[in-house]
């Protein structure tokens, strides 16, 4: 455990500390300031590791856990897994400072929001620092749990409550997914770590577990990061509190897949499989995300389904990345390393403007009681500070100049446009719709960016001046959004020196057969001459701002879509079948009747213990050794079976308790002619006092109604009996038939010698075996007290009325 | 011997399910009694049938009969005789409360 370890768990154990501290100071200082302390401290834990892995070093820590299994908490550090930590904690500090001003100390239960919120930080830490599968697996899942806590943070709501659920549904189905897909992956490398399995990449390649594999680990990163079609649960996670939404669902967890997909184009980029799903997913979730957060009312939806859209991008750019690695090395494969490059530093850029968007629409809804966009309008005036971080916001996230957006939107066109030149994956026929749809995709994105600025901050103010008075939200509130804002421009102007130290190392992490050759270096420059990508972007400006203007002529598209169709509807309508089918099932065999539930038991005997003899050719019947039959025996043999059918048939109560009876003596016979004297004299008294009991409760007892008539016949029961007699015979005579050994019996025959005693069966029961004989007397106890109990105990109150008569 | 008791106990066996698949408690404790003898009998069958004299070292003979089965029976008449007792009292106890001793009637109520 060294103290990188202690650095990744320091959320969780200040978590403990938290309700503490909430007590204490609460009516005084809020509880979010001394929260702050444990992102702040660790981002800049984490900044001291800039340099060493800069410089291209990777370091390994490895604290034991399981280390039987080999299940160990490797903290493994390079590029990618520092530009997560720093994204993770940077954003962490400026949404904990925003919750501060955001979240009411008077109204909220803040221990648990802090709580929650350090429980996703930790696990998320963990998450991108974890070399072994098994530690990935559980934070991957502990941040599935904290964010199903946070998004029903206010469980008094229905909405709340469905959205916690639906993440939570389908974010565990894909963490599932996920860890059979990495189980698999260790099948075929035979080991734990995720870095040994990027070694055995040509193993991985060629083994035939690889497209399972590779769909499973898909469909964790899909779930996670909200792809097509997945991304359903996250408009519906906009219930959460907006810090939350601002951090989990635009800047960290739902990049958890993207951390996942990037981690993994080592083992399996270049293979067309993994090339294709990523890539198209991508792309497919971009236009899908763009055009419906065009259709959005509320901001926060909109700002949901742009995160889909943006994900889908960061998500194609890795797809289409990892056909870098289809050339071995060389340069030939070197053109399409800048799709990695563009999709790590857009996810850099994303997280930067997505939380300041958010943070700003929670400022919004805070100071005018709304999200609505049909509601809002005219706020520039009221709210000057609000609308320049939503102008800053939203021109990076529509890719113009000079915000960030614009660097990595056009990395992203570079890198489609390469695409397109593929000669190899089958892309010479379908090369040319990459750029097409992601120009498209553009264009919606600029149009959606439009209407959180332009429907919020202009046109007519739409308040009752007498409801509220709006005015800008206070200043401590505006920091962390501003910081964002800055951190959108400064990215924009000294693009090179964050790819340098950040997005350089994680390149780098992501192909390192490349990195090892020095074939990653770029130089990003905001003004990169007249080429295809410039005119694309103008042609997005130019199409985009006409298709705002007419907005309202083509907006009925949105309406042909049937809204049976939509994903929404699809999941709950399987989730009403599912219950319903399962219900169902149930109710069927479910009867609740006794019988039912023999039929099932006996029935399964006879195909178990049947289909077992005959599967095992153990049948066999060998008569050889069978003892002489004389005619008494015979004679018995078939009174036992006369009085056994005489029960079947018997009308009357009376007639069946003594044939029972009967058949019992006759037992008694068996026993003496099988030279079984004891039992004899056992089941003889037995066999009476049970015919006794039989006769005192269901012939003596006055109350009990007469019942004169015989078992009604049914074929189903007579089959299964057939089926148990039978089976039972075939074991009984196979049993005669495979005697395999001796019996241990001739030990006890020295009886007298070992234990004193002449009659054999005796000394078993009280010397040989004496606990069976033991536990046999306990057993009878307990019956007899269980007798006393049911008839002296009258608890009901009609029991004491008959209790009395 | 062996093959005929086989089948004797097959049939108890066949006999006594029918019972327990009806609907009268009665029978179904009957049905449970003639298993019980079908089991005891099965046991002392599989041991192999009169191989000898009975266990008891005071008759000075060769060889005896198995006794090892005979004390798991023996054990198994004791214990079945205490559940077949304890099942007697309940069902006569499961008549006096709910005034039926048809099992689909016990059901309980529907909506559980």
């Amino acid at each position: 455990m060294s103290l990188f370890h202690l650095i990744i768990l320091f959320p969780f154990l200040y978590a403990v500390v938290v309700p503490f501290l909430y007590r204490k100071f609460l009516p005084k200082i809020h509880t979010g300031w001394f929260v702050l302390l444990a992102p702040l401290a660790i981002f800049a834990f984490l900044l001291s590791y800039m340099p060493l892995v800069s410089s291209g070093k990777t370091i390994q820590m490895t604290a034991p856990w399981i280390p039987a299994y080999d299940i160990n908490f490797t903290a493994y550090i390079d590029g990618l897994s520092l530009l997560f930590g720093l994204i993770i904690t940077g954003i962490g500090v400026l949404v904990v400072l925003y919750s501060i001003y955001y979240m009411s100390k008077k109204r909220e239960a803040l221990h648990n929001f802090y709580i929650y919120l350090l429980l996703f930080m930790g696990a998320m830490l963990g998450l991108v620092f974890s070399d072994n599968i098994f530690t990935l697996y559980v934070f991957w899942e502990i941040t599935s749990i904290s964010s199903f806590l946070l998004i029903a943070y206010w469980f008094q709501r229905d909405k709340s409550r469905y959205g916690a659920l639906k993440s939570m549904l389908i974010t565990i189905f894909g963490g599932l997914s996920m860890l059979a897909g990495l189980i698999l992956l260790s099948i075929i490398t035979d080991t734990y770590s995720i870095q040994v399995m990027m070694s055995k990449a040509d193993i991985i390649q060629t083994h035939p577990l690889l497209v399972p594999a590779i769909v499973l680990i898909l469909l964790g990163a899909f779930t996670k990061s909200a792809q097509f079609p997945f991304s359903i649960w996250l408009p519906d996670a906009m219930e959460a509190p907006t810090p939350v939404s601002a951090y989990l669902h635009s800047a960290t967890m739902v990049k958890a897949g993207i951390y996942l997909v990037a981690r993994f184009t080592p083992a399996f980029g270049g293979i067309p499989e993994w090339f294709w799903f990523v890539s198209i997913i991508g792309l497919f979730t971009l236009l899908y995300g763009s055009f419906n957060a065009v259709k959005q009312t509320d901001l926060k939806a909109l700002l949901a389904f742009s995160t889909v859209s943006q994900l889908g991008l960061i998500m194609s750019l890795l797809g289409l990345g990892s056909a870098a690695l289809y050339f071995d090395i060389g340069p030939s494969g070197t053109v399409y390393t800048i799709a990695v490059f563009a999709a790590l530093f857009h996810l850099m850029n994303h997280s930067t403007f997505k939380g300041c968007l958010f943070m700003v629409v929670g400022i919004i809804d805070l100071q005018t009681g709304t999200r609505d966009i049909r509601r809002l309008g005219g706020l520039m005036h009221l709210m000057p500070i609000s609308f320049t971080l939503a102008v800053i916001g939203s021109f990076a996230m529509a890719g113009l100049p000079p915000f960030n957006g614009f660097l990595s939107k056009e990395l992203f066109f570079t890198a489609t446009l390469k695409a397109s030149d593929m000669s190899f994956f089958h892309m010479d026929s379908f090369g040319t719709i990459v750029p097409v749809v992601a120009w498209i995709a553009s264009v919606f994105t600029f149009i959606y960016c439009m209407i959180i600025i332009f429907k919020t901050f202009t046109g007519k103010q739409k308040f009752n001046q007498a409801d509220k008075q709006i005015r800008e939200a206070p200043f401590g509130m505006l920091i962390s959004p501003l910081i964002l804002a800055a951190t959108v421009v400064v990215i924009f102007l000294f693009p090179n020196y964050f790819s340098q130290y950040l997005l350089q190392p994680a390149w780098a992490a992501v192909l390192p057969t490349f990195a090892q050759r020095d074939l990653l270096d770029i130089n990003i420059s905001a003004w990169h001459g007249f080429n295809t990508e410039l005119f694309m972007t103008i042609g997005i400006v130019a199409v985009g701002t006409l298709m705002y203007k007419y907005l309202k002529k083509w907006y009925g598209i949105y309406r042909f879509y049937p809204k049976a169709l939509t994903l929404n509807h699809l999941y709950a309508l399987a989730l009403e079948k599912t219950e319903a089918l399962s219900l169902s099932i149930t109710k069927g065999y479910m009867t609740g009747f006794v019988r039912d539930y023999l039929v099932y038991i006996f029935t399964f005997i006879i195909v178990i213990i049947g289909g077992a003899l005959y599967l095992l050719g153990d049948l066999s019947m060998d008569t050889g050794n069978d003892a002489l039959v004389n005619a008494y025996e015979f004679a018995l043999i078939i009174g036992t079976v006369i009085l056994a059918a005489l029960v079947l048939v018997a009308r009357s109560r009376l007639t069946a308790i003594i044939a029972v009876g009967a058949l019992g003596f006759l037992v008694v016979f068996f026993f003496v002619i099988f030279r079984a004297p004891d039992l004899a004299l056992t089941q003889l008294v037995v066999e009476t006092i049970t015919t006794v009991l039989f006769l005192l409760c269901f012939y003596h007892l006055p109350k009990l109604k007469k019942e004169n008539s015989p078992i009604q016949f049914k074929a189903a029961n007579a089959l299964v009996s057939l089926g148990v007699g039978i089976v039972i015979t075939i074991v009984a005579l196979s049993a005669n038939g495979n005697r395999l050994f001796e019996s241990i019996s001739s030990y006890y025959e020295d009886a007298y010698e070992l234990a004193g005693a002449k009659n054999i069966v005796n000394a078993i029961l009280v010397d040989f075996r004496g606990f069976d004989t033991m536990l046999e007397i306990l057993v009878l106890t307990m019956a007899g007290l269980g007798v006393y109990a049911l008839v002296k105990l009258r608890l009901t109150g009609s029991e004491k009325s008959e209790g009395a008569e | 011997m062996e093959t005929y008791m086989s089948i004797m106990i097959g049939v108890l066996f066949a006999i006594g399910t029918y019972l327990i698949l009806t609907k009268r408690l009665l029978r179904i404790a009957l049905g449970t009694s003639i298993i019980g003898h079908g089991v005891n009998l099965l046991l002392l069958t599989a041991g192999g049938l009169k191989k000898g004299a009975p266990p008891l070292l005071g008759l000075k003979e060769q060889s005896f009969t198995d006794p090892l089965p005979q004390a798991l029976i023996l054990t198994a008449i004791v214990i079945n005789f205490a559940t077949t007792a304890l099942f007697i009292v309940l069902c006569y106890r499961a008549y006096k409360v709910s005034g039926t001793d048809d099992i689909e009637q016990l059901r309980g109520h529907g909506n559980e």
